[in-house]
């Protein structure tokens, strides 16, 4: 699985991102980290496997959502389902 | 291979028919364009830029673009899930554009993924024995608009109808019966 990491001054929060290289709420998610300085990992899943895709799945339903994109896991436990700036906000203290 | 001009002009075309507007933010627009773009080329059919494909049409069919949930979700939230296509009211600004839920059913996910799934089983082994139909089956029928008569062969009936726009309500099946004898 081809996860790439984004270096920020911000890393309070371990930040995950499942996206797809073709949508745009996903990019939008990507700038926001960035400009935010969030040190973040992301993986477009589009471009992954057909067996890493089925992982992806896995793990964001054992974590209570729905392969939708883009997903953000915080420290491996919160989920974010969308570019919801208010909820990773709050869920990064920024 | 198709230019994105190309697909520009398809996704204009088809706002002005139906009465909607394209994102008016160019470079949000031009992320979409290109999603499609690409994904064309990869696939063969433009599917939704923000939607996993997986290649096979028959399963895909609901989220080529403009997918079957556009209608529904530009009328309740103002914009379709990716933000391609979207109300008057979202470009005037008077409706602030925001992540919408997703109305695909999850049982048309899980069916790209049972077939993801089957095709994983079976490259590890090839060698055991299916007993089991695939889930991942498509069943299609026709269905007629009671309002204009307009016919459709496919799953489902759309959301709403594409030539006299009535509600799905209005879409009833034609029972296909096939006499052989005399
Ligand atoms: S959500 Fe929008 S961009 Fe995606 S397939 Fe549907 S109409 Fe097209």
């Amino acid at each position: 699985m081809n996860v790439v990491k984004v270096a920020g001054k911000n890393n309070k929060h371990k930040v995950l991102v499942y996206a797809l290289s073709t949508c745009a709420w996903c990019k939008m998610t990507k700038k926001f980290l960035k400009d935010n300085d969030v040190e973040y990992e992301y993986v477009d899943v589009d471009l992954c496997s057909q067996e890493d895709h089925e992982k992806i799945r896995k793990d964001i339903e054992k974590k209570g959502g729905h392969a939708s994109f883009p997903t953000l896991i915080i420290d491996d436990k919160k989920l974010i389902t969308g570019f919801r700036k208010d909820l990773i906000k709050e869920a990064l203290e920024l | 291979m198709i230019s994105l001009e190309k697909v520009r002009q398809r996704a204009e075309s088809d706002a002005k028919t139906y009465g909607y507007y394209l994102n008016s933010d160019p470079e949000f627009l031009n992320d979409l364009l290109e999603g499609l773009r690409k994904n064309e080329e990869r696939y063969g059919y433009p599917s939704c830029p923000c939607r996993v494909a997986t290649g096979n049409l028959e399963l895909d069919r609901d989220i080529i673009c403009p997918c079957d949930y556009r209608d529904p979700d530009v009328a309740e939230f103002g914009t379709c899930y990716c933000a391609l296509y979207v109300r008057k009211d979202v470009v005037e600004g008077k409706t602030s554009l925001m992540p919408i839920p997703e109305r695909r059913p999850l049982e048309k996910q899980a069916r790209a993924y049972a077939v993801t799934a089957e095709k994983i089983a079976e490259k590890t082994a090839a060698t055991t024995t299916k007993t089991e139909q695939p889930r991942s089956e498509v069943r299609k029928k026709l269905w007629y608009c009671r309002q204009c008569g307009y016919v459709v062969y496919r799953e489902d009936p759309p959301y709403v109808c594409p030539i006299c726009k009535a509600k799905r309500e209005m879409f009833a099946e034609i029972a296909v019966r096939v006499d052989l004898a005399g």
